[in-house]
């Protein structure tokens, strides 16, 4: 295996964006990663986006999305209709290959045009389910009370995870959700999605993240401290919820196993838009919340731009690692309903 | 600060799938008031069945489908409050997964009870729609099956 | 109706509230003010019309706006023999890509004044707009471009854009 890092990492405010379209939310964050490595998008020996259509509602919206990378002459590109995490594993492949030794990651994603619960539900097997329209987050509820009823979590573990959410998003310029709110205060709140509140919702976002991956010399030239992909899997669990355990991810625990997470991570980063998912997660990761910090920026609790948390947790962790602040990271990615699809990546520091 | 124009915007696709031999055996059995599941290779009963085994991944044969009961047990509940297009119901309302009896794992619909009256384990059963034309909402919802 | 089911239909439908984005929307409030502006890439110098979010060439933002003028030369064409859905223009009609005066990128609209036979790239056209109380905000502002009495441009003038 070639050794792959990352060495710059930009992101958009992930709060809701009302004037820019996708493209010029785009073009300044590309900029911001290309500038401290002093290259240009014409430089990068592949690009790679994800994102799906339907958030904009337009077909291909994904081609229009190209203008912001400055494509001419012609690059080597390639999109995914995922999150973009799942767009920096096509990259992490592309550099194996040994013929290129730099890669271009975005994403981005409007969620406030339209009702994004319901947009997700187009994501859903459709035939037996998606005709019920059931939206992402009566799904998410689902396994949530699932998890209450088997005795592993209570409603307070839920505030918990939202009340820590909330002080981390505190330090994070571009989280949307933020403050000092103790578990108590959000235990009083009423039910909304019961058994979940709203706070168990994450909110809607939009935003934009880019991330550029460097193979071994050619990193060390680019960042003088690049943040290597120590291992990195996703897996995928069966496609009906009903024919799942939903209170364990079984695919998690098995990225985590082939990607090689250490015990006791300094960080991690958990694409857990639903505060019963970080629960689920921490477990199937094995993590101990005592000794490892889990999601320091807030995770998507406090900003969920569908399409872009997930690589966001990439970038949120490589910052904190790239600053000193962290030795290393496991991150984690989902696409789908209730956990279906799980990406984990572990992350650690030159020095 | 935002003085940039904005406008309703409607997509529409008009989707028409093929459903293959498993899913439409299954949804002809709807039509005619019959649940279907699948005897799948590690013993379980799958309701709504699978395609593929999902063990030995050999593709399920539409004939060998056995029938479950048409009432069943809830697994897992939550409430739904803002219902949307499309939905089974345009009233606040629960959705659940229900076991029935005969099948070892759940499926999702629409459940008719008041908020207050659901919990997981309690016995519900499927109310039939009137017209029932081989789609998904031939189930109608599930109800309390009371008892 | 004993027959299996063998297909089923399940269509959708999403509403969105759609927003163009900064340079988009100044485009069409100079369109409804009965303006034609132009932008330029500050890299590459191309004037867009019309402009999106930036310089899908360079990846840009586009800096100053630059007046387009309601001549241009038709790059290419093409003759429509076939009606699409909704469309009620007479056949055969011709689909124009123009490229105004002061732009460097094409715009596709109607050609009407002249038979298909006629046609050629290179001619010189104008636009002719709807009536001034219906303008919105709207490409559609221009109904079409006619020939207008001036020789053909040269080859080489447009022949990037063909």
């Amino acid at each position: 295996m070639r050794d792959v890092a990352i060495v710059s990492f930009a992101q958009h405010s992930q709060r809701r964006e009302d004037t820019r379209n996708e493209v010029e939310m785009l073009i300044p964050v590309i900029r911001e990663a290309l500038e401290p490595i002093g290259l240009t998008s014409q430089d990068m020996g592949f690009t790679v986006s994800g994102s799906t259509d339907y958030l904009a509602g337009q077909a291909f919206a994904f081609v229009q999305a190209l203008d912001a990378v400055g494509p001419w002459p012609p690059i080597s590109e390639s999109h995914v209709e995922m999150d973009g995490a799942f767009a920096l594993y096509e990259a992490w492949v592309r550099l194996q290959s040994g013929d290129i030794d730099t890669a271009l990651v975005y994403s981005f994603g409007k969620s406030s045009p339209g009702d994004v619960a319901r947009v997700l539900a187009l994501q859903l097997e459709p035939y037996l389910l998606g005709p019920l329209w059931p939206d992402a987050v009566s799904l998410a509820a689902l396994q949530a009370r699932a998890l209450l009823d088997s005795g592993k979590a209570t409603e307070k573990d839920l505030a918990r995870v939202v009340s820590r959410s909330r002080k981390n998003a505190q330090a994070n310029p571009y989280a949307q959700l933020k403050g000092d709110i103790d578990e108590a205060a959000l235990l009083d709140e009423p039910l909304y999605a019961d058994p979940l509140r709203k706070h168990d919702v994450p909110p809607v976002s939009d935003g934009a993240a880019v991330l550029i991956l460097a193979a071994g010399d050619r990193a060390r030239e680019l960042s003088s401290n690049p943040v290597w992909i120590r291992g990195i899997d996703h897996r995928i669990d069966i496609q009906s919820p009903g024919s799942r355990d939903l209170t364990v991810s079984p695919s998690t625990t098995l990225a985590a196993k082939k990607a090689g997470v250490p015990k006791d991570p300094d960080i991690a980063e958990l694409h857990a838009p639903f505060s019963s998912q970080e629960l689920i997660l921490i477990e199937a990761l094995g993590l101990d919340e005592t000794r490892t910090s889990i999601n320091p920026s807030g995770g998507a609790l406090a900003a969920n731009a569908v399409m872009v948390a997930g690589l966001q947790r990439f970038g949120e962790a490589f910052n904190r690692i790239n600053k000193g602040d962290a030795r290393n990271a496991v991150v984690h990615a989902t696409s789908g309903p209730c956990l279906q699809q799980n990406l984990v990546a572990v992350l650690e520091g030159s020095n | 600060m935002s003085d940039v124009l904005s406008a309703p915007h409607v997509m529409e696709f008009p989707y028409t799938r093929s459903t293959g031999p498993v899913v439409g055996a299954f949804l002809t059995g709807l039509r005619d008031q019959k649940v279907l599941a699948y005897h799948s290779s590690d013993g379980t009963v799958v309701c709504p069945p699978p395609e593929y085994d999902a063990h030995t991944v050999a593709p399920v044969e539409a004939a060998k489908l056995i029938e479950v009961a048409s009432e069943g047990v809830v697994t897992s509940w939550s409430w739904n409050p803002a219902p949307r297009d499309g939905n089974p119901f345009d009233r606040p309302f629960a959705w659940a997964l229900v076991k029935l009896d005969g099948a070892d794992t759940s499926m999702l619909h629409a459940l008719d009870a008041e908020r207050g009256a659901i919990e997981t384990g309690m016995r519900v059963r499927i109310r039939w729609a009137a017209e029932r034309v081989g789609f998904i909402n031939d189930i109608a919802c599930f109800e309390p099956a009371g008892g | 109706m004993s027959e299996p089911v063998t297909g089923i239909t399940t269509p959708i439908r999403m509403e969105y509230r759609y927003t163009p984005g900064r340079t988009t929307s100044d485009f069409l409030k100079a369109m409804k003010g009965g303006r034609m502006e132009g932008r330029r890439c500050p890299s590459c110098r191309k004037v867009y019309f019309p402009a999106r979010g930036g310089c899908s060439m360079c990846g840009r933002e586009f800096a100053e706006t630059v007046p387009i003028k309601e001549t241009g030369t038709l790059a290419t064409f093409a003759v429509v023999n076939v009606n699409f859905a909704n469309r009620v223009i007479d056949l055969p009609y011709v689909t124009a890509e123009v490229v105004f005066d002061g732009a460097d990128t094409t715009t596709m609209v109607l050609l009407r004044g002249v038979s298909p036979e006629e046609v050629r790239m290179g001619m010189r056209v104008k636009a002719h707009w709807i009536p001034k109380e219906e303008w919105d905000y709207s490409l559609a502002n221009i109904d079409y471009v006619e020939p207008i009495d001036e020789p053909d441009a040269e080859y080489d003038s447009y022949k990037d854009l063909v």
